[in-house]
């Protein structure tokens, strides 16, 4: 990410940015406080008492999977590079009928608290829950980390922060707000955030989009008409060739890059189903009638807010130009913000400003309160205390652990401010495609499935896709890396799960088959009776 | 909460082999499906840029038509499932829930 910035690039008034995203501050903090009464039981803490309704469930859950990266990166991506950016967005939201017709709403029945809940049922639980727990720690770390350092940039951009003092002040000061939602609010609290923030969010993202239609007379090949003369303009080397109307902008060049790109849309298709923060929110309802629910809702307004996006992007290339954005602090992250500027001066540009921020905020809460949740509940009660752990001591661990990983993510923050670790939302989809989903669908559709199984696909899964990033371009040897000055790359492409998801999927039955241990009938047929028809299945806790 | 003895009985019921079947014979198809469908849409995108450019209206082309099918395809699936989930298998879990579960005491 560029500290360069000349002055007359700085769109906007910082002041009003910090102002309208303190009033958010404010409000959701109240909301918050309110919401959350008491927290003292593990069902309230984690789950919010399964009160939440399909349609509010189904908001939180997009304002949870609509990242910074998603809003600023997609728009940008389709700016600057026009269809490969769209290619994303398709990813990310087909995804979503993975979970809706595979997991949602059996691992509803099923679970309990975490992912883990699920995993272990059947199978031998301290070593399972184990592995689950390690695998949902590393997803959301990674995940974590990406939001964190993407808030240095995103200070750098609209709040007119440079300068890595300014940065850490305001990256931590992003943390510390965020313990204060978790500890203080739980999950009732975090969700009421996210909810908060889904609608800020679309709705901002839906009012541009209107504004951007309205300028070329609502015809949308007049955008894209406009989007590629801009292009076709722009002085900016390399930019000018590129037809932003096709694919290949990005991704086009040599076959090793083709194949890294359809590594990611592996990965981005089949790892959203497997990511922690998104299959807990669906013990925040009371049925797995309301889960299906859930994820109607959340695949139609993530659907809304990607085709938001199209118009946004292409806009941005049309209205800013590709020359501006690249040479704003912030570079293809600034389209959006940039567009926010042209189209409403000061006011949108705060507005959107803020819901960045707010995205960011919701997301790391998210994040926070599942892997506390499942050190608290897995690592914590189950693998070290043997179950011997009352609720509210979970609960108290569950927090402790939150102020770790919150000091965890300001420090890694701040470190990463100045590092390009954008691949790492990649990893953590491909770490969840690879690691988590092969032992989600076999514990949920194969009776035969062990224990032995699940460790050999969570771990197989784990260790192939960090090895593979380690030692590919996202790290080291290009002048993309993180590490521009080594070079021990010799994995070639910067998106391992076309080799570690297949590979984490064949490990599962591999692991299964030469092992002798057949999993308890009576547990299994608990299982698939609790999963398809929900007797015995959690309640919502009544008030 | 059953018993042990009880989730047996149930897993081997007729009415529970039929809930899972047609829940079986739905999803996995219409995965396989929608799958199918985002690869051919990847695979395109990747590997055919000229037949993606090609222009149909305005500054409309194949890939943004395509594009855009993957989230009609992508609605539309999730209205056939949950029509399909509200029909006929809600009946199906209910039926088997009053059947072992007659008395739902421990909700209050």
């Amino acid at each position: 990410m560029t500290t360069f910035v000349a002055a007359e690039q700085t769109a906007g008034n910082p002041l009003a940015n910090i102002g309208i995203f303190a009033l958010f501050v404010v409000i959701t903090l109240f909301i918050v406080i309110r919401a959350s009464r008491r927290n003292a039981t593990a069902t309230e803490f984690f789950t919010g008492d399964r009160a939440f309704s399909g349609p509010q469930n189904g908001i939180a859950i997009s304002g949870d999977y609509l990242s910074a990266a998603s809003f600023l990166g997609i728009a940008g991506a389709i700016a600057v590079y026009g269809y490969d950016g769209f290619l994303y967005s398709i990813g990310f939201l087909v995804a979503w009928l993975v979970a809706l017709l595979l997991v949602a709403e059996l691992l509803r029945n099923t679970g309990k608290f975490t992912m883990a809940d699920v995993l272990s049922f059947r199978l031998k639980q301290r070593p399972v829950r184990l592995a689950a727990a390690t695998n949902t720690l590393a997803v959301s770390l990674f995940y974590l980390l990406a939001q964190m350092a993407g808030a240095g940039g995103l200070v750098a951009l609209l709040l007119d922060v440079h300068g890595r003092l300014g940065q850490g002040i305001v990256i931590a000061a992003v943390g510390i707000l965020m313990i204060v939602y978790v500890l203080v609010g739980g999950m009732k609290g975090t969700t009421w955030v996210q909810i908060i923030k889904a609608v800020l969010l679309i709705g901002g993202a839906a009012v541009m989009t209107t504004m951007v239609l309205a300028k070329f007379g609502f015809n949308f090949s007049d955008i894209l008409g406009s989007a590629q003369a801009a292009v076709h303009k722009a002085t900016t080397k390399g930019v000018a060739a590129r037809d932003v109307l096709a694919p290949g902008a990005q991704y086009g060049g040599s076959p090793t890059s083709k194949i890294n790109f359809i590594s990611l849309a592996l990965a981005l298709v089949l790892g959203t189903a497997g990511l922690p923060h998104v299959l807990m929110r669906f013990y925040t309802v009371p049925t797995a009638k309301e889960a299906r629910r859930s994820v109607v809702w959340a695949i139609g307004l993530i659907g809304a807010f990607y085709l938001f996006t199209l118009a946004l992007g292409y806009g941005a290339a049309a209205l800013v130009g590709p020359d501006r954005i690249l040479k704003a602090p912030g570079a293809q992250n600034s389209a959006a913000p940039l567009l926010a500027y042209e189209l409403g001066g000061v006011i949108l540009l705060g507005v959107i400003s803020a819901v960045a921020f707010a995205t960011i905020l919701a997301v790391v809460a998210g994040l926070t309160i599942t892997a506390s949740a499942s050190f608290a509940h897995d690592i914590y009660a189950s693998v070290m205390k043997r179950d011997n752990v009352s609720d509210s001591e979970q609960v108290r661990v569950s927090r402790i652990t939150a102020v770790v990983l919150g000091v965890i993510a300001i420090a890694l923050g701040i470190l990463a401010a100045e590092q390009n670790v954008a691949f790492l939302v990649a990893l953590a989809f491909a770490v969840a495609a690879a690691a988590n989903l092969p032992t989600i669908l076999y514990s949920l559709y194969w009776r035969r499935f062990n224990t032995s199984g699940a460790l050999w696909s969570m771990y197989g899964g784990l260790i192939s896709t960090i090895v593979l990033i380690v030692f590919s371009p996202a790290v080291s040897g290009s002048p993309t890396s993180m590490l521009k000055h080594s070079d021990f790359a010799w994995f070639p492409l910067a998106n391992p799960g076309i080799v570690s998801i297949p590979l984490a999927f064949i490990l599962g039955i591999v692991g299964t088959l030469t092992s002798r241990e057949t999993p308890d009938p009576a547990l299994t047929a608990e299982m698939e009776v609790r999963a398809l028809t929900g007797i015995g299945a959690e309640k919502a806790v009544p008030h | 909460m059953p018993t042990p003895e009880e989730y047996l009985e149930i897993q081997s019921s007729p009415e529970f082999a039929e809930l899972r079947s047609k829940l079986r014979r739905f999803v996995f198809p219409m995965s396989a499906f929608f799958l199918i469908w985002y690869a051919i849409y990847v695979l395109l995108g990747a590997y055919a840029h000229g037949f993606m450019a090609t222009k149909l209206w305005g500054n409309i082309n194949v890939g943004l038509v395509i594009g855009l099918g993957q989230f009609v395809t992508t609605f539309v699936i999730t209205g056939i499932y949950v029509r399909f989930a509200n029909r006929q298998l809600d009946p199906r879990a209910e039926a088997i829930r009053a059947k072992w579960q007659p008395v739902e005491s421990d909700v209050s």
